[in-house]
């Protein structure tokens, strides 16, 4: 019988070792989790399984190149979780013979496993492998997750063409794997298929900063380039939320309008017919009846109603409030003309005009009219008209143009940035899928087309 | 059966059974594997020095899978060339087994589910249905047994290389087929996050609290 018990399973250690190939010291922080290591110094994979860290493979780096923003060995807190930084890669995509980097930064904790933080172009995602299987569309352009849909944006063969560090996986430089993003942001899925075999993996979208300040980096972080796949639009949120508001605005203003409606008066003050003989020379002024307003103080219609033939009627107006002996005046004038062309009838014109007076107090008031016309055009009846309290649609009318054009500014700027997140995808633009976006696409395509259609 | 106290035939060293079923347990101090038998425990092999266990899994490691306790008291230790993984087995409280799978601290329950019409060979991309669950087969792994540790609910030592078949669904559930024996066995359950599991007794590693 032992006389020491079980030897206890020792607390599990950093591993410190030195690289096969050039001798440099080389930590292993995964506690054994990590499949392949890559020596910072020389470069050289090694085998992190293997108690000698065989060498797997070596590859030629410029001095100094692709040194990772956030340094193998940084701690940060991601979601309540300490990580670390163990590994970083450089993998690159070719798109019409361009060629495109990305970083991945592996980050370990030795309770959570493993997780990867990805940057291209200052924007960055935090990205986990998913434990379920998407479902697909046929055709895949678009795939289904937890319920929410997400559209396909790019696929590509991408290359690994850097590495440091640990990683959980036989990493070898210039391996490829296709992959294939479907977004919806401030989320993306990607699929990445090597063989046969598929990884699927969920990225959500992380600014700059937040990075900075999770793993305590000296310095800003680098400004993002351009919109990226994923890049949750600024506008999105508020999108929705200002047509929301202009939606309880405009039931507001319905509602507003009814009221009004319901209790103005709309009800006629004056009406008379007179006749304006253009043949007799002389003063053509007269005075009307005194009239009532009745009620309060609101807005008053004159409408004047002429019978035109190819001719016009100005008229004078002053309204004129017995009891104070203030007097409103303004001058209308009506036309007429019509005729036949090549195009056939034509008519420009009206015979009537109306003019609102906006707030007129009660009283007793008459009409002083003076009307003018061509002189020698025969006679010209024509009627007069006061109405008093009528509902003015034009207020409500600006008042909904108020409420629109933000709204429209703003949905106009989230457009624009859809536009240059899929300008950058595979389509070239937004898949035509009857949203939105597409729509406003499809309709510019149209309209480029018929111009150009024009030069030919 | 035999108590649930013994020594090691080999070593002398008392062996105590947490779980009744158990069939196999390994001395903790000679590393004899040994085997239940009607009348005494019979060392079958021996454990060859494991790998370094990198999980925070160990046994005595406690927690709770849905509304069960489970403690982990014994494992299989599995290599391929991706790296290593644990099948740690779990008694329940409610005195069935379990296993809890640990490869890179990606975990999932599973528990063996017997009398379902299994495949005889699998290839990536295709599906099968179990208890009205569509499982789409992710990967096929040609696994190196390594050893074991603890107790187990059946005999499991004499093995070399290993066929397992995983499958996923949509939902997070998770399938595997173990082709280790001439019968395949199934074992269905799920994905899991490590928090959702509650675990007590859990390995500490240097410098992280």
């Amino acid at each position: 019988m032992s006389e020491t018990g079980p030897a206890p399973s020792g607390k599990p250690q950093v591993r410190s070792s030195n690289c096969p190939s050039c001798g440099a010291a080389l930590s292993l922080r995964s506690f054994g989790q990590a499949v392949t290591v890559v020596c910072q110094s020389c470069h050289s994979i090694l085998d992190a399984q293997d108690p000698t860290l065989k060498i797997l493979q070596t590859f030629q780096v410029a001095v100094g190149e692709d040194p990772p923003l956030i340094p193998l060995g940084t701690r940060g807190t991601i979601r309540g979780t300490t990580y670390e930084v163990v590994g970083f890669q450089r993998r690159t995509i070719r798109v019409e013979g361009i060629p495109y980097s990305w970083h991945e930064y592996v980050l370990f904790n030795p309770y959570k496993g493993f997780r990867y933080l990805t940057e291209y172009n200052g924007h960055w995602n935090d990205t986990s492998i998913l434990r379920s299987i998407p479902a697909v569309s046929p055709g895949k352009s678009s795939l289904t997750y937890l319920g929410e849909t997400y559209k396909q944006f790019q696929s590509a063969n991408a290359s690994t063409s850097f590495v440091l560090g640990e990683f959980p996986w036989q990493v070898r430089v210039g391996e490829t794997a296709d992959v294939c993003d479907y977004i919806s942001p401030p989320r993306v899925i990607s699929s990445e298929q090597t063989g046969k075999e598929v990884t699927w993996s969920m990225g959500e979208y992380i600014a700059g900063r937040d990075i900075w300040k999770a793993f305590k980096l000296s310095g800003d972080a680098p400004t993002p380039i351009g919109v990226y796949e994923n890049q949750p639009s600024p506008m999105s949120e508020a999108v929705s939320a200002t047509w929301r508001m202009v939606f309880v605005f405009a039931v507001a203003l319905i509602v507003l309008m009814s009221v009004f409606y319901t209790f103005s008066r709309d009800e006629a003050a004056f009406e008379d017919g007179y006749t304006f003989d253009t043949n007799t020379t002389g003063e053509a002024s007269f005075v009307t009846d005194i009239f009532e307003l009745k009620g309060h103080t609101s807005d008053v219609v004159l409408t004047t109603t002429a019978e035109l033939n190819n001719s016009w009627l100005y008229v004078n107006y002053a309204l004129i409030n017995q009891d104070t002996g203030h007097a409103y005046d303004f001058g209308r004038e009506v036309s007429y003309y019509h005729g036949y062309d090549s195009d056939g009838f034509w008519s420009e014109g009206s015979t009537k005009d109306s003019v609102t007076v906006p707030s007129l107090p009660p009283g007793h008031y008459y009409l002083r009219i003076e009307p003018e016309s061509d002189p020698h055009h025969g006679s010209i009846p024509y009627s007069v008209s006061l109405r008093r309290d009528v509902p003015q649609l034009s207020f409500f009318a600006l008042g909904a143009l108020g409420l629109l054009i933000p709204a429209i500014v703003l949905t106009w700027r989230s457009i624009s940035f859809e536009h240059m997140r899929w300008a950058e995808s595979d389509y070239g633009g937004a898949p035509d899928d009857g949203s939105l976006l597409s729509t406003v696409e499809n309709a510019v395509d149209s309209v480029k087309d018929s111009m150009s259609g024009d030069d030919e | 059966m035999t108590q649930p106290t013994a020594n090691c035939p080999n070593c002398g060293a008392p062996i105590t059974f947490r779980w009744s079923a158990s069939v196999q347990t390994v001395c903790e101090y000679c590393k004899s594997i040994l085997v239940r038998t009607d009348v005494d425990l019979k060392k079958v092999g021996q454990v060859a020095d494991l790998p370094p266990n990198p999980s925070p899994i160990q046994i005595g490691t406690e927690g709770v899978y849905g509304h069960r306790a489970f403690v982990t008291i014994g494992r299989i230790v599995y290599e391929y060339d991706q790296g290593g993984w644990n099948e740690w087995h779990l008694m329940m409280n409610d005195g069935t087994s379990g296993w809890l799978s640990d490869a890179q601290d990606e975990y999932a329950v599973t528990f063996a589910a017997p009398g379902r019409k299994l495949p005889g060979e699998c290839k990536i991309g295709q599906d099968y249905s179990w208890d009205n669950c569509t499982y789409t087969v992710s990967t096929i792994t040609k696994a190196h047994y390594r050893g074991v540790e603890g107790e187990l609910p059946f005999q499991y030592w004499d093995k070399s290389d290993v066929v397992f078949v995983d499958l996923m669904t949509s939902t997070g559930r998770f399938a595997t087929i173990d082709y280790s024996d001439d019968e395949p066995v199934l074992y269905l359950g799920e994905s899991v996050d490590f928090d959702n599991l509650k675990f007590k007794n859990l390995r500490s590693f240097e410098g992280w609290s």
